[in-house]
């Protein structure tokens, strides 16, 4: 189990430190260049002068020297300013990762909530007109787009009925948990609808290829209930893969609630990300980028894990 | 073969949405590709701003009436409908070659070939996909090197966009052709061209590769949809197709604005991106119980 826990979690890092220099590379290749910037706000400034700032920030030497520069002085822990918001970089990423936390954690915990019962439920009833219907609204929510979805729920539940906030967080702190709820009632709806859809496909598929193994029809003439042998022997088997194609899927649950994030100008990462790379605000771009990615492989290796303590027979090597 | 290609067929048929979804993405296709036909026969342009005509209600000359800009909602979905079905099957094309390939190399030699492989697929499945995207998304070409005239031309912003969609696309094929391949390769008309002294390559290439047109047709049927997803994203958030060029996604990017004043500008690209989608997943879908009954 530890050799295992330690395999993945290198292989966690390697990718972690290849995304760091396909990250940093891209970011090099952005629109605008921080000296221009600096030239544009001060119209004295001559070609000399551009070119001696460019060797003063060390843009005239090569991306790997740059990059080997960068990445030592972000592991030592200077992970530098956001020109934006003119803050150290740490203290903007703070509570806009804690935001996402909280957006996609509900969205996750309130998908499985619905996506579990109701892939069960097909499962269990194939081919009827219930499977049908469960099997089209999963579809439906795997189609949907979901800043699509956003502003159809904002012009029914905001603009129609006026009954929530068409985006933002509460002004005034204090304003007691319900005041806060109402503000993510909308995000965390269309960050559950668009996910759920797949997560019912996965679970109504394993649940029914559990369903066939000889130690069900086992249980069954040995007189358990139908839902014992459901909820007690073929749950545990079926979840199984759920969890790790669920997990999989993090980093498309973080892609959808960037989306929403715009949309209802909720203050997380992905906002963060989209509104650094739209204001040339690169260091913030670069780093919150890297916290994005290391999220989401967190995410995975949580989710491997899981599945270890699932199922104690996989074989950790 | 026709035989199993007919009982192939019946079971497509059976599928409750497969048959009606494939019809749809005709009709759309057509639809889409007559845009000029119906410019011409109407006297309409698409691209022609009309301040006076903002926000028209339908009527007898524009159908579905005129957007922000007095511009003709009717026939811009019908172009945004090329651009949409364009991207979804260019890319899902690209995309699927791009898998074949991996899922081919990893299958058939397995080994380290086949850890680093899948690994590496796994690795590109975790990643935060949306946000890279968009930075790719927004990098600027003349700094790769790509010329001043190419980058500012009309059409790069749709090869641009094909090309990073199918970056992020490809996973889907290759897991998929990898499994098949597997069980492929132990089989014995593989040993028999062993035997005859095939190269490795044309064993995958002559004997495997055919024998993949099923589950390479599901992932390409599925993976259309859920790239028109990722472009009508990007064009949203300004990132994709540029305009005048309208697209299905560009066409909604004004509409946030609009909501108090025009919710109903937001109703049709939408629900024709919802649409076309869940179709190519229908469809995709009645293919693998068509092809692959197991599953």
């Amino acid at each position: 189990m530890t050799r295992f826990f330690f395999d993945r979690l290198l292989q966690s890092l390697i990718v972690l430190a290849a995304m760091s220099f396909v990250i940093y590379w891209l970011i090099g290749l952005m629109p605008g260049d921080p000296i221009d910037l600096m030239i544009s706000s001060d119209p004295r400034l001559t070609s000399e002068d551009a070119a001696r700032l460019r060797a003063l920030y060390g843009l005239d030497r090569p991306i790997v020297d740059r990059y080997l520069t960068w990445i030592g002085t972000a592991l030592s822990g200077d992970l530098g300013f956001s020109r934006l918001y003119a803050k150290p970089v740490f203290q903007v990423l703070g509570p806009a990762l804690a935001n996402t936390a909280l957006l996609m954690g509900t969205s996750f915990a309130l998908a499985l909530a619905i996506a579990l019962p109701a892939g069960i439920l097909a499962a269990v009833r194939q081919s009827t007109r219930l499977d049908y219907m469960i099997n089209f609204a999963a579809f439906a929510g795997i189609s949907l787009p979901s800043f699509w979805l956003a502003l159809v729920l904002i012009a029914v539940f905001s603009v129609t009925l006026g009954i929530l906030p068409a985006g933002g967080v509460p002004e005034i702190a204090g304003g007691g948990f319900w005041q806060g709820a109402r503000y993510l009632i909308l995000p965390v709806a269309t960050v559950t609808l668009v996910t759920i859809g797949d997560y019912i496909r996965y679970m109504r598929a394993e649940m029914i290829q559990t369903l066939r193994h000889d130690y069900i029809r086992t249980a069954r003439a040995k007189g358990a209930s139908k839902s014992r042998v459901v909820f007690v022997h073929a749950l545990r088997n079926a979840a199984i893969p759920v969890v790790t194609i669920v997990a999989l899927d993090f980093g498309f649950l973080f892609s959808g609630a960037l989306t929403v994030e715009i949309i209802f100008s909720y203050p997380g990462m992905g906002r963060l990300i989209f509104d650094a790379i739209m204001g040339n605000d690169f260091n913030l771009a670069l780093v919150a980028l890297l916290f994005a990615t290391a999220l989401t492989l967190t995410g995975n290796l949580l989710a491997d894990l899981a599945y270890g303590w699932l199922d104690p027979r996989i074989d950790y090597r | 073969m026709s035989a199993a290609r007919s009982l192939a067929w019946r079971r497509f048929r059976r599928h409750p949405f497969a048959l009606p979804s494939f019809v749809l993405l005709v009709v759309l296709a057509l639809a889409a590709l007559g845009a000029p036909l119906v410019e011409a026969a109407f006297g309409i342009d698409a691209n022609k701003v009309d301040l006076l005509a903002r926000f028209t209600t339908p009527s007898a000359e524009a159908w579905l009436g005129r957007d922000e800009l007095g511009r003709d909602i009717f026939v811009r979905l019908l172009y945004g409908g090329q651009v949409s079905l364009l991207v979804g099957i260019v890319t899902a094309l690209v995309a699927c070659v791009i898998g074949t390939c991996i899922g081919l190399l990893a299958g058939y030699r397995g080994g380290w070939i086949d850890a680093a492989l899948m690994r590496f697929t796994d690795s590109i499945i975790a990643l935060p996909l949306l946000p890279l995207l968009i930075v790719m998304a927004a990098l600027d070409l003349t700094k790769l090197g790509v010329p001043e005239a190419i980058a500012q031309s009309d059409r790069i912003s749709l090869y641009h966009i094909i090309f990073i969609v199918a970056l992020a696309g490809w996973t889907t094929s290759a897991r998929l052709v990898r499994g098949t391949t597997l069980s492929l390769r132990e089989r014995d008309f593989v040993a028999a061209a062993r035997a005859q002294g095939a190269s490795s390559a044309r064993i995958m290439f002559v004997h495997i590769l055919p024998n993949l047109i099923s589950p390479i047709l599901v992932a390409t049927t599925l993976s259309a949809g859920k790239i028109i997803l990722m472009e009508s994203v990007l064009s949203f958030l300004g990132l994709g197709i540029q305009p005048p060029t309208s697209s299905w996604g560009n066409m909604l990017t004004n509409a946030q604005q609009l909501i108090h004043s025009a919710p109903e500008l937001a109703v049709y690209p939408g629900l024709l991106i919802f649409v076309t989608v869940i179709a190519f997943n229908f469809v995709g879908d009645g293919l693998q119980e068509a092809l692959d009954p197991k599953a």
